[in-house]
């Protein structure tokens, strides 16, 4: 009796073929961005459309930029928390620049970005050199920033942008929003980065087993250095790029962003145990969690379940990934 | 009468992992009293077959019978509960926790209505058990305080300790010295005077000559055999493990060996490692470094790669002094570290055949910041040649590979560098024959090359067969240096415990 049961579960074993399961555990995040699509396209007709679609896009901009920020971290078993706080900082620097006459467009872009750069290099020397948790310190670097964001802003928005830097958040080029060409760059170079340089390389062998990494030779304080550098700059991105669409420096911005960022490296089947993952499918991962968001709000889900079912997707993710490995 | 004294029984198992045949009709009878050595080279099925036994897997088809009963093993607690206890190739106690509170893990004595802990008790009870098989651990000691060979006898009695009658031990030698090896030793034959079957799986022949009654082996996932050991010789079992003719696990040895040197240290100490170490190493030599356990072998290896600093003494490479300060400059140097723990130091599991290769030596693939693809991809295949490694391609996972494919790729990683200098920690630890033998010869072919070895090994066999000459050390001193034609077992040994008689 036990036997028939025994040999009747080996045969579905044997019919599927190992490829077919492998491409599916693969790809399977792209199979569930377009099953989110339709779905939602079937339910209400206002989504799948132009303006809808750039405008969609546009609002994963953010996120999809910190996240690939997010995923260098992540790949070597690091975790930045504070992507948001560096925005909102990297934001009211920017705004406070460029206000009025346009004579400190540049400069103040550069600032932004470069604040950024700065709050990512400290995260990278403290992890690196001193190695405190990667937690503790993105923690202690995210109330850090976000103090500074309130002590150099007063706790007031700064508002009266010059016209020509608001472009970046709402121009257009070719018909399509500058912030997502950005995006497109962003990935592009990064995924380069990642997958064609020495660095890209030594990151996932640090984030894989970071004594073998050592006695192989890499240098790991500067490859931990360098994430923590490239997810700073990368939120420092964001925070320009925010406080023009929103056309103003606002000190509350990019709470809780960090959270949305990691989501989308986790959904993208990035390991948070380090050393396992791809930047695509952060990308996916973002705009997963950017369709959810827009797609819920066309069906008038209340926000409230939206959180709830945005923690359920998430968990799943998480699961099905522990298969793929 | 016979079958009374069956404890455990396996009977046609076989097991599907994703569509593949890992256990293929095997079987297996666990004699009362007797220690069941289970040999086979790796990917032979025998830790399919003890994971099933020991509740971890399911078998896709077969019986297992406890004294004449069929059981169903749905996890290893249930595998407890019938008397079945395995013990891990690599042990996994919690190491923050006491002795006691490892063993009564999961099933700690409580007081009767409170449901506290009766710690008392445990202790108490872990003590009478230990004093009862003749060791003297404190109970009360965290786990992490202790030596690797007693966290094995903890696990042991541990295992003892759910009143089992079957326990699998899995290389439970690989990471002892000989002297805790005999203690091992003591305590399984009263394990098995007491009438408890041991099943022993081991790849060291000595071993499992000196210890087992009965031998099972499994080739490639199929039963071939079951003999008395008294039946057999190394010869014969080999013969079957392997399913080929081996006339000599060892190459002979080519006469390589120049006269310059390639590498001297000169009186080097490191506080708590070792004292005064001298010796040097001619090109095209191997030179075997052996010990005990904390002999301080591996250390000076990690002194030499700049790993663990020296206090005094000099390093020379090619008669001029060098300063080492970390790994990256040891590959300047030309000097490349095997470890011993592949798994831990040498791989980096989730990344592929490929990038595993490279790792060490991306700078001759790069322009720029930028990686030569099409190069690096050439010189990895050349190597994945020249070193034979078994791999459906150079983009396939190091973790999914056997241990002899893993330790090959290790070597191509620090051939790449272009070393003068090999250091080889463990060469063939957890490695079947088959490979153990391929990984010698190229060995031999090195040396050939112009590279010079320092092989450190624990492996009196390979020691002897391998090296020009060997050097002995003990508590962290060099107690003796003799040419293979001289040394012997005994030799070896009497040297390697010199400095513990008083010396």
């Amino acid at each position: 009796m036990n036997s028939h049961v025994s040999t009747n579960n080996t045969q579905p074993i044997k019919k599927r073929s190992p490829k077919f399961g492998h491409l599916l555990s693969e790809y399977g995040i792209l199979l569930a961005l377009s099953a989110l699509v339709i779905v939602i396209t079937i339910l209400s007709p206002n989504f799948l459309t132009t303006s809808n679609m750039l405008n969609l896009f546009k609002q994963v901009s953010i996120n999809a930029i910190l996240a690939i920020g997010m995923t260098f971290v992540v790949l070597t078993k690091g975790i930045d928390l504070s992507v948001g706080s560096i925005l909102a900082f990297s934001g009211i620097v920017t705004a406070s620049l460029v206000t009025g006459s346009d004579t400190n467009l540049f400069l103040g872009i550069a600032a932004g970005l470069g604040t950024g750069l700065i709050l990512g290099l400290v995260n990278g020397l403290v992890v690196s050199k001193w190695k405190v948790a990667p937690f503790i310190v993105t923690l202690g670097v995210m109330s850090i920033a976000r103090g500074l964001t309130y002590i150099y802003s007063n706790g007031r928005p700064i508002s009266g942008l010059s016209n020509s830097f608001l472009v970046i958040g709402t121009g257009g080029f070719l018909g399509i929003p500058i912030s997502v060409w950005i995006v497109l760059i962003v990935f592009v170079f990064c995924s380069v980065l990642l997958y064609r340089t020495k660095l890209g390389r030594h990151i996932y062998a640090v984030g894989g087993n970071e004594n073998a990494a050592k006695t192989s030779g890499l240098n790991v304080d500067r490859t931990l250095m360098s994430v923590y550098c490239i997810s700073g700059l990368l939120a420092g991105l964001a925070g320009v790029l925010l406080t023009s669409r929103v056309s103003s420096g606002l000190p509350q911005a990019g709470m809780s962003y960090e959270l949305d960022a990691i989501a989308a490296v986790v959904i993208g089947g990035t390991s948070l145990a380090g050393g396992r993952g791809r930047l695509w499918g952060t990308l996916v991962g973002a705009l997963i969690i950017g369709v959810l968001n827009n797609g819920l709000d066309l069906l008038a889900v209340s926000s409230y379940w939206q959180q709830v079912i945005k923690g359920i997707i998430i968990i799943i993710a998480v699961l099905v990934d522990r298969k793929r490995v | 009468m016979y079958d009374q004294q069956l404890l455990v029984e396996m009977k046609g198992i076989s097991k599907v992992f994703n569509g593949v045949k890992a256990l293929r009709n095997v079987s297996l009878k666990i004699r009362k009293g007797t220690v069941h050595a289970l040999m086979g080279e790796n990917g032979a099925g025998k830790s399919t077959a003890m994971k099933i036994l020991s509740g971890i897997h399911k078998p896709t088809e077969g019986s297992i019978l406890v004294e004449g009963n069929e059981i169903f093993l749905d996890n290893p607690k249930m595998a407890l509960d019938n008397g079945i206890a395995m013990i891990h190739q690599e042990l996994s106690p919690i190491f923050e926790m006491t002795v006691a509170e490892n063993i009564f893990l999961g099933r700690e004595p409580v007081y009767p209505k409170i449901h506290l802990v009766n710690y008392p008790k445990m202790y108490k009870d872990t003590k009478k058990m230990f004093e009862s098989l003749g060791l003297s651990i404190d109970p009360k000691q965290r786990m992490k305080e202790l030596s690797v060979s007693e966290i094995q006898m903890v696990e042991i009695v541990k295992a003892v300790s759910y009143d089992s009658k079957v326990i699998i031990m899995d290389e439970p030698t690989s990471s002892l010295a000989d002297k805790e090896v005999e203690q091992l030793f003591s305590i399984i034959n009263r394990l098995k005077n007491e009438g408890k079957g041991i099943i022993y799986i081991s790849h060291k022949m000595d071993e499992i000559f000196q210890i087992a009654d009965d031998i099972t082996i499994f080739r490639d996932g199929e039963y071939i055999s079951t003999n008395l050991a008294k039946t057999l010789d190394h010869d014969s079992l080999i013969k079957q493990m392997v399913g080929r003719e081996l006339t000599d696990i060892f190459p002979e040895r080519s006469k390589s060996v120049k006269d310059q040197i390639a590498l001297s240290v000169e009186g080097i100490s490191a506080k708590g490692y070792f004292q005064n170490v001298s010796f040097q190493l001619k090109e095209g030599e191997i030179l075997g470094l052996t010990g005990l356990m904390g002999a301080g072998r591996t250390e000076i290896a990690k002194a030499i790669f700049g790993m663990i600093p020296i206090e005094s003494g000099i390093i020379k490479l090619k008669n001029k002094e060098v300063k080492i300060k970390g790994p990256k400059d040891a590959i300047k140097h030309g000097i490349a570290f095997v470890t011993e723990d592949r798994k831990e130091e040498g791989l980096v599991l989730p990344m592929s055949v490929k990038q595993n290769i490279t790792i060490s030596s991306l700078h001759k693939f790069t322009s720029g910041p930028m990686m030569k693809r099409d190069l690096e991809t050439q010189v990895v295949d050349d190597m994945i040649k020249k070193l034979k490694i078994k791999t459906y391609s150079r983009n396939q996972l190091v973790e999914t590979l056997s241990g002899g494919n893993q330790q090959k790729i290790v070597l191509a990683k620090w051939l790449l560098t272009d070393p003068k200098v090999l250091i080889l920690d463990e060469p063939t630890r957890g490695i079947d024959i088959g490979a153990k033998t391929e990984i010698y010869k190229l060995m031999d072919q090195l040396t050939k090359e112009g590279y010079s070895i320092i092989m450190i090994s624990s492996e009196m066999p390979e020691v002897l067969g391998m090296s020009d000459r060997i050097i002995v050390l003990s508590e962290g001193k060099v107690t003796g240096t003799l040419r293979p034609k001289e040394a012997t077992q005994e030799k070896i040994l009497s040297l390697a415990t010199a400095n513990k008689m008083g010396v």
